[in-house]
């Protein structure tokens, strides 16, 4: 019997294991990938906002300007990629520049810090591939970018060197009160008892809240597709650049990414559920257009990668953070849309609370684990730490990634993280092998191959990324 | 450490610039290779038909390298395997850096780029759909399946009918898999009529004109590949949709000549071709940086990668031993003109050339009986007769130094005009 | 009649082979294409590349390679003799990995070179 179980590996579910692994409680994750920050979390627009968008006084307007003020701190201690670049909402009109006011308020009145009205030859200043149509500006200095995968895995990992169990490849299938807790079935026939119960399932807690409870709201899974860009246009802007949210929607918005690429998207589309990430012509198209209205400039030539991500956006306004109706030890952290991940760590911290007033006693352990050893960037080196680093260990001498400068010996460090990958992207969201713009085409079979090495596997067993993902088909000359 | 001629890449390219800079004389010759072993991309190109023009024999990929790799054992000429550049710096440091020797800063009389090229992915071209496993550039899938052993699908489609794609046709084919298509996104195919013949239409694998892939079926694994008709702007034609069952998809869309250290060191850079500009004798906009083969312009034939890379080795070996030529005379900028779309190389020197130069160019679509001419705006300078040129063959022509030297003022295009 | 594709040249002839009419070649803009014509309607050869595996080695397979053109109709079961065929490094260019394939005359030889592992 576990004290407490995290149902979910994402952003919120590491962010909650994270915050729980400190006290004095066992506490285990159950993921139903192979992976960690494999849904949701590993498909979005990878900002840190601000907390000028949700309404005044919501859970969510809360959350997310506290979460905004932890990350900065946080990937000091956590070792994780976060430029702290600010954002800028632009206006077309007059109508937009109303809303740049109202936005403005409301983050007044939600404690959003050293908010600013731009006017356009400022933002130009800013930011001069910005569209001459811009008639002003709503700037955020405390908005931000980061990997969120990366973000998940630093709260993971720390979670895991705190005594938190990782348990991947563990859907859940049913749920039913126990004796002292709650029974939790995986679809591996497995059972998993636990007194407390978190749903952080994503776009899928709709379905495990349905598993013990009438529905309390209507899943809208809205899927936004998106463009990463070379980072040979990274720089075309500095800061995130959003548009005005309109009835049709909240616009398209032109980022760097943490990691120096160009990120454009995304639009929203109604979706049936988690595993609608596909891309359409149609939905590319809109945001090509839509993006080119604030950075005319845009090279989408210099695409390196589509892909989408889907929102568990439903009809309530606001995350879905409570105990459930008539199973005590139960909490839904349901409805995670954006600003879920600038949100992420201040609801693990407010998941905590509620766990403790509904009876869980939470004692801090005496030391616990806060902050994380700097995994090595060989490439962020100068040439005399390189040397260094060489030395003690040869395989940071040779580069497998050839477009990131990503070495052998870091790719073996991934693997034997506190949660090590087990597939291709799995180690490209470690360490970033493949994350360039051939896109793995040149090291992924080298990368294939050390995997196989570390993890004494077959190179057949190995996936790109979930577990159904394979990539060779069987052998060349097996007479088959 | 210290270099006569520092070599960047030990493919085809690399090899013959080094062979050709010990020829010349070139003291210290130094090859910098990646990976493990020399021969770059030539080691996983199994199939035959390289080398008519220069061995005047068929050879496979790595017989090829294979001859150059005897002749470099021949030489003094050292090679760092295993070894990635990082950086060149102003002095003509070369940064790199091994498991054995660590980070190396290497001082270089003069440097040859020949890093050779990259495949453009799935993203560069934006197919949308899912993105399950399954979808490799044909040269991934060439690697797998020729050097390591491993089969990548069981059913495949194929997206571009360059001659990659229809090799991997074949290879797949006698391993066992089935191919269902080759899609080519223009009106004609890009590969060579040969590989046509004996990679498809022996293997009855049907090739698809005017079509695309639009869209990518299956969460884990490729399970449908939809492939549309696409009108006079290569654009898809709804209606037209096709769907093959099928687990794998190989491109072979292009490839992209890789010149980020080229771009870091401040090379001029010719952005028709993304390779360095070069002068007529290979050399880029740094003095005594030279480049050549696949890192300047993506051939079509190893035999002109290994002509071309012998200049700009001898370059590279003349410029050591005679030190930077201060420049004094006539500069010809070569400009593509109608139906031609780039040339290289992009300069010419009247004072360094030889009595001649070769200048190389790819056309903008399939025309029969044209004349190549090159024009200084005012006269036209030499004509070349040609009954056939295509895209897929990179077009090749011998301009005389005597009438490059008639040429009025700064500019020479070239340009294809339809005969008589 | 049967139309094909003269792959002499760049050019790609469509040549029209009469295969009830001593196999007479039109379409053809030189001698090489009506030689083309008639030998692929008649006897079509083709060099066969492959693998086999090799133990020992960098790498998993070893390139091979017909030292001259088979029948056409042979590769395929050319190519499944090639499936139990296991060589130990090291292997050199030119090494005879089957001789006399399928009584053709023609051997299969390696392509490239597999070192020892040191």
């Amino acid at each position: 019997m576990y004290d407490l179980t995290i149902i979910g590996g994402g952003v919120i579910g590491a962010a909650i294991a994270w915050q729980a692994a400190r006290y004095q409680l066992s506490v285990c994750v159950l993921e139903k990938e192979n992976d960690i920050a494999c849904g949701t979390t590993k498909a979005n627009s990878a900002i840190i906002h601000a907390g000028y968008d949700p309404m005044p006084g919501t859970l969510m307007a809360r959350l997310n300007v506290r979460g905004c003020a932890m990350v900065e701190e946080m990937s000091e201690k956590l070792d994780f990629p976060y430029k702290k670049v600010g954002s800028l909402i632009l206006a077309f009109n007059e109508e937009n520049m109303e809303m740049v006011h109202t936005l403005y308020e409301r983050g007044v009145a939600n404690g959003v810090p050293g908010l600013q009205i731009l006017t356009p030859e400022e933002v130009w200043e800013k930011e001069p591939n910005v569209t001459k149509e811009c008639r002003g500006a709503l700037y955020a200095p405390s908005a931000g970018i980061v990997m969120p995968w990366r973000m998940a895995q630093a709260m993971a990992d720390c979670a895991a060197l705190n005594g938190a169990e990782f348990r991947r490849n563990a859907e859940v299938t049913g749920v039913e009160k126990a004796e002292g807790g709650i029974s939790l079935q995986l679809k591996n026939g497995e059972t998993v008892l636990s007194r407390y119960v978190v749903n952080a399932a994503g776009v899928n807690a709709w379905d495990i809240h349905a598993m013990i409870a009438p529905p309390r709201y209507t899943m809208r899974p809205s899927r936004g597709e998106y463009y990463l860009l070379d980072k040979a246009v990274g720089d075309t802007v500095h800061s995130v650049i959003f548009q005005c949210p309109t009835e049709l929607g909240k616009g398209v918005l032109v980022s760097p990414t943490a990691d120096g690429n160009l990120i454009v998207g995304p639009n929203a589309e109604l979706v049936s559920g988690a595993e609608d990430t596909g891309t359409t012509s149609a939905g590319l198209s809109l945001v090509r257009r839509m993006a080119q209205l604030s950075v005319p400039t845009v090279s989408f030539r210099d695409n390196i990668r589509n892909f989408a991500g889907v929102r568990a956006n439903t009809d309530i306004d606001d995350f879905i953070i409570e105990e459930v109706d008539g199973m005590p030890g139960f909490i839904d952290c349901a409805g995670i849309k954006s600003p879920g991940l600038s949100s992420a760590p201040a609801i693990g911290e407010y998941v905590m609370e509620l766990l403790q007033k509904t009876g869980l006693s939470l004692t801090e352990k005496e030391n616990p684990v806060d902050t994380l050893p700097k995994k090595v960037h060989i490439r962020e080196l100068s040439p005399q730490d390189r040397a260094a680093a060489i030395e003690k260990n040869p395989l940071y001498g040779r580069v497998i990634c050839r477009c990131e400068t990503i070495t052998e010996g870091e790719i073996v460090d991934a693997l034997h993280a506190p949660i090590p990958p087990v597939s291709i992207d799995g180690v490209k969201r470690r360490c970033g092998a493949g994350m360039g713009r051939c896109q793995g085409g040149f090291c992924g079979p080298r990368v294939h191959e050390i995997i196989a090495r570390e993890l004494g596997l077959s190179m057949l067993e190995i996936p790109k990324d979930r577990a159904g993902m394979f990539i060779l088909t069987g052998e060349t000359k097996t007479e088959g | 450490m210290k270099y006569d001629v520092v070599v960047i890449g030990g493919g085809p390219a690399g090899l013959a610039a080094a062979c050709k800079a010990y020829e010349e004389g070139a003291g210290s010759i130094l090859i910098l290779e990646r990976d493990k072993e020399l021969g770059g991309i030539l080691n996983q190109c199994i199939h035959n038909g390289f080398g008519l023009h220069y061995f005047k024999e068929e050879l496979t990929g790595p017989e090829y390298a294979g001859r150059f790799i005897e002749l470099l054992k021949k030489t003094s000429v050292e090679v760092k395997l295993d070894t990635m550049v990082l950086a060149i710096e102003p002095g003509r440091i070369v940064h790199c850096v091994n498991p054995k020797d660590g980070y190396m800063m290497i001082e270089a009389g003069s440097i040859v780029l020949a890093m050779g090229c990259r495949e453009r992915t799935r993203g560069a071209i934006s197919i949308p759909g899912e993105r399950p496993a399954g979808v490799f550039t044909a040269g991934t899938a060439q690697r797998y399946v020729n050097m390591e052993g491993y089969m990548v699908g069981k059913r495949v489609v194929i997206l571009g009918s360059g001659d990659i794609g229809l090799i991997m046709a074949r290879r797949m084919t006698l391993e066992g898999a089935k191919v269902l298509a080759c899609v080519e996104l223009m009106p004609f195919s890009g590969g060579l009529n040969r590989n046509i013949v004996q990679c498809l239409q022996d293997y009855n694998i049907p090739l698809y004109l005017s079509h695309t892939v639009t869209d990518i079926k299956g969460h884990d694994r490729i399970e449908q590949i939809v492939v549309s008709r696409v009108d006079e702007n290569r654009r898809p034609i709804p209606g037209t949709e096709m769907v093959f069952d099928c687990d794998t998809l190989l491109l072979s869309v292009g490839l992209l000549p890789e010149n980020e250290l080229t771009r870091a060191a401040g090379i001029t850079l010719d952005p028709r071709t993304r390779g360095a500009v070069v002068y007529e004798n290979m050399e880029t906009s740094m003095p005594g940086v030279f480049a050549c083969g696949n890192v300047v312009h993506v051939h079509d034939l190893v035999d002109y990668v290994t002509a071309e890379s012998q200049k700009a080795g001898a370059a590279a070996a003349h410029f050591v031993q005679n030190g930077q030529e201060s420049e004094s005379g006539r500069v010809l900028e070569l400009k593509n003109g109608d139906r031609v779309n780039y040339t290289v190389p992009q300069k010419l020197r009247l004072s360094r050339m030889d009595k001649s130069v070769g200048i190389f160019f790819r056309v903008s679509n399939i025309f029969r009986n044209v004349e190549i001419q090159v024009t200084d705006g005012e006269t036209v300078l030499c004509r070349f007769p040609r009954e056939h040129v295509a895209p897929g063959e990179m077009e090749n022509i011998t301009l005389p130094r005597v009438l490059a030297e008639k040429a009025k003022g700064s500019t020479l295009t070239v340009q294809i005009v339809d005969k008589g | 009649m049967k139309e094909l594709i003269c792959i002499k040249c760049p050019k790609g002839c469509h040549l029209h082979v009469d295969d009830e009419n001593g196999y007479a070649v039109t379409g053809n803009s030189c001698e090489r294409g009506a030689e083309y014509g008639k030998k692929e309607l008649t006897n079509p050869t083709r060099v066969l590349t492959s693998t086999v595996k090799v133990t020992g080695s960098l790498h998993r397979r070893v390139s091979v390679k017909s030292l001259g053109e088979l029948p056409r109709g042979l590769l395929e079961e050319a190519v499944r003799l090639l499936d139990p065929i296991e060589l130990t490094a090291p292997v050199h260019i030119g090494d005879v990995v089957i001789a006399n394939i399928l009584n053709t005359g023609i051997d299969i030889v390696a392509t490239a070179n597999r070192p020892a592992l040191s």
